[in-house]
């Protein structure tokens, strides 16, 4: 399959991703497991991200972008579709062909309490990717972890120190150092400041963004927050229940947005400003993300979406339409006309999903 | 007479380390009906305050001292039995995480109506249909099949509208929100928040909402309290702190929230780590991180005093008022910049 997307970052197209799925399947039975069902975390996901670029991906908790970052960087197989890295597919590589290639992508991860191994001293930490490549003598290796730690605003010489004499904003920075250790030219970012109060999140965001501007870093970066992904992003790709709903540039993406879902995503973000906060009237979604194991019908989104056409939406599964030149591409029927749009204009003349319908089976 | 008046409130915790002053002279008021937002990084003290409110601190290690007045009666160092007839009752409280808030071996029909046959001498019948009642307001679809429904049967969202029906079940005065929606995905925020003002219209509770994010403060609260390092730093209408911040502090909060209405290149950081309660900074606690400090900030402790322009707009910062205006002015241009 093409890639629907092309990025607008500038230089090469680093990573492709083409129709990938990943099924987590559920087994019944003790000695004899068969499969009664399965997850469909990611269900035909495609993207490329050029060099350089940083690609936000926004969805709620369960629409699989966790899945989608871990299949990226190979922490899980793929069920199906293709990963390309630097034009080399890496989809089915085995452990040791994959290594040279786990120098070029890191990942930085959500919750810096759970993810520094706290019996080891933060020097080991952020020295352990260097060691694993065999990068550089011990003595080496040192001058470049405490090169490392200044470079994310860590004094050099808490090199000693264990993870629990740091603060939150302060792991986060050696989750970063780490990344950072082999020099990679992706880095996929989990949530990296989710878990942080929002003076911490700051300088975490614009050291990432200064990281990016020094190294030539290209950022996966996957948040749950809107504003955030906003702010560091070149393009945004919003999911939905392990599909793509819609891709854009970043101003395309907030400015007109198409896709129903990220509508109601961007209106449903509470705005720091009374006077603007009281001005709208938020398009507020009934009902939960419905479940994977046994997602609606045709468009994912239909059972909650207020303009969902009974009899299209839910027989006919919207292709990635493009708008626009630039590689916008949206997963929606009726898309919107313009933006902002108040709760009741985006409701269409066809009846409206009930909020019954809109439950979990 | 205010429904909940809070004077010069202080809350230590004795540890092995030494004394942790967690609340440090807080001081405000809830008129009925009005909703008042602490807003303030982790360890700032926001939900000891009203824990402390509450009567909910160990005995073991607390000292509290200053005056906690509800409808006038002084909560603080009143008997168990009589905080217990308050609480849960004329006022009820909504915590952050509502998996580990609901009892997981019960059923939340069971949690419901035991909540109120505590305060109301009624048959299970009553109290079921109260229950039930509530549920349905609340927004939970079929409220009559999930009754005897298991708290891990409910998603997230769900399982914060049967915390917030379990508050509600004995038409509460006050509702003390903790961090009610920091748990949950925008969307369902955005719907949480829709319920908790259509029910406070609708039973005309005053409520006490506790968050770190500015922009719930901003759609929910009428008056809002800055908490940083156990110390109130600024309070003020809403309105008036969005559009007229007085203290650093508050810049700062404001300079480093990425936004959605606003093209921000780089976000203005507040240098530093929040301090360590054990051993608070000496004078103004924001002045190690203070972009503005003077040799003022590191002796002499600002106090909570009134503005220029109004009277309930109260700061505490050492700046001069000219500063002060220029700086506001500065950053609401930078933040409120038109995208594009």
């Amino acid at each position: 399959m093409e890639s629907p997307v092309a990025g607008n970052g500038s230089g090469e197209e680093l990573l492709v991703v083409e129709d990938v799925k990943k099924y987590f399947p559920i087994t019944r039975g003790i000695i004899f497991q068969r499969e009664v069902a399965s997850v469909q975390a990611v269900d035909g996901v495609s993207l490329s991200i050029k060099q350089g670029e940083t690609l936000g991906i926004v969805g709620e908790s369960g629409c699989g972008k966790s899945t989608l970052a871990r299949c990226i960087v190979r922490l899980l197989d793929t069920t199906a579709g293709r990963i390309t890295f630097e034009g080399r597919d890496i989809t089915k590589l085995s452990r040791a062909a994959m290594r040279p290639i786990r120098r070029q992508m890191t990942m930085i991860f959500q919750d810096p309490y759970a993810s520094l191994n706290p019996r080891k001293r933060v020097g080991f930490i952020v020295a352990e990717p260097l060691e694993v490549h065999k990068l550089g003598t011990p003595a080496e290796v040192k001058t470049r972890v405490q090169e490392l730690l200044e470079v994310v605003g860590l004094n050099p010489e808490h090199y000693n120190r264990f993870p629990h004499e740091f603060s939150g904003g302060q792991r986060q920075r050696i989750g970063v150092a780490r990344a950072l250790a082999v020099n990679p030219k992706l880095i996929v970012c989990d949530e990296p400041v989710s878990a942080l109060d929002v003076s911490v999140q700051a300088q975490i965001l614009n050291l990432l963004k200064d990281l990016q501007d020094q190294f030539d870093l290209t950022y996966v970066f996957i948040a749950h927050d809107l504003n955030v992904v906003r702010h560091i992003s070149d393009r945004v790709m919003v999911m939905y229940l392990g599909k793509v709903a819609e891709i854009a540039s970043r101003d395309a993406l907030y400015k007109e947005p198409k896709h129903p879902y990220t509508g109601a995503l961007l209106s449903a973000v509470p705005i720091a400003n009374p006077k603007l906060g009281r001005e709208r009237e938020p398009i507020v979604l009934e009902g939960d993300v419905p479940s994977p194991v046994n997602p609606p019908s045709a468009c994912r989104f239909h059972p909650r979406c207020p303009r969902f056409v009974e009899g299209h939406c839910d027989v006919e599964e919207p292709p990635l339409y493009p708008f626009g030149g630039d590689g916008h591409v949206a997963a929606c029927h009726y898309p919107l006309e313009r933006w902002p749009m108040a709760a009741n204009e985006m409701r269409r003349a066809e009846k409206a999903a009930s909020p019954e319908e809109a439950l979990p089976a | 007479m205010a429904l909940l008046e809070v004077k010069d409130l202080r809350t230590s915790f004795h540890t092995d380390d030494g004394v942790v002053k967690a609340v440090d002279g807080v001081s405000f008021s809830i008129e009925k009906g009005e909703t008042l937002g602490i807003v303030g990084e982790s360890g700032c003290g926001k939900s000891v305050t009203c824990l402390t409110i509450m009567g909910l601190n160990p005995k073991r290690n607390t000292t509290s001292s200053g005056q906690v007045l509800w409808k006038g009666k002084e909560l603080l160092g009143a008997k168990p039995r009589e905080l217990r007839e308050i609480r849960g009752d004329e006022m009820s409280m909504i915590f952050q995480d509502p998996m580990t808030s609901l009892n997981p071996v019960h059923s939340i029909g069971k949690q419901l109506v035991e909540a109120v046959q505590l305060h109301r001498d009624v048959t299970k019948k009553v109290a079921r249909a109260r229950a039930l009642e509530l549920l349905k307001a609340v927004g939970i679809p079929r409220a009559e099949n999930r009754f005897d429904d298991y708290p891990h049967q409910f998603s997230g969202g769900m399982r914060q509208r049967v915390m917030i029906a379990m508050a509600l079940v004995n038409d509460p005065d006050l509702l003390i929100a903790d961090e009610p929606t920091t748990a949950l995905d925008v969307t369902t925020q955005a719907q949480i928040l829709n319920l908790m003002k259509r029910l406070q219209q609708e039973f005309g509770s005053a409520i006490l909402m506790i968050t770190h994010d500015l922009g719930v403060i901003a759609e929910t609260a009428d008056d809002v309290v800055v908490m940083y390092a156990a110390k109130v730093v600024e309070q003020a209408k809403v309105d008036d702190l969005f559009s007229r911040p007085q203290h650093p502090y508050t810049w700062g909060l404001m300079g480093s929230l990425p936004r959605l209405e606003a093209d921000v290149e780089r976000l203005t950081q507040i240098p530093g780590q929040p301090p360590s309660l054990l051993r608070p900074p000496s004078g103004c606690r924001f002045h190690p991180r203070c972009p503005y400090v003077m040799d003022v900030c590191k002796t002499k402790e600002p106090l909570l005093a009134p503005t220029h322009h109004d009277p309930d707009h109260r700061q505490a910062c050492h700046l001069d008022e000219e500063t002060k205006e220029r700086e506001a002015a500065k950053l609401l241009a930078a933040t409120m910049a038109e995208a594009g």
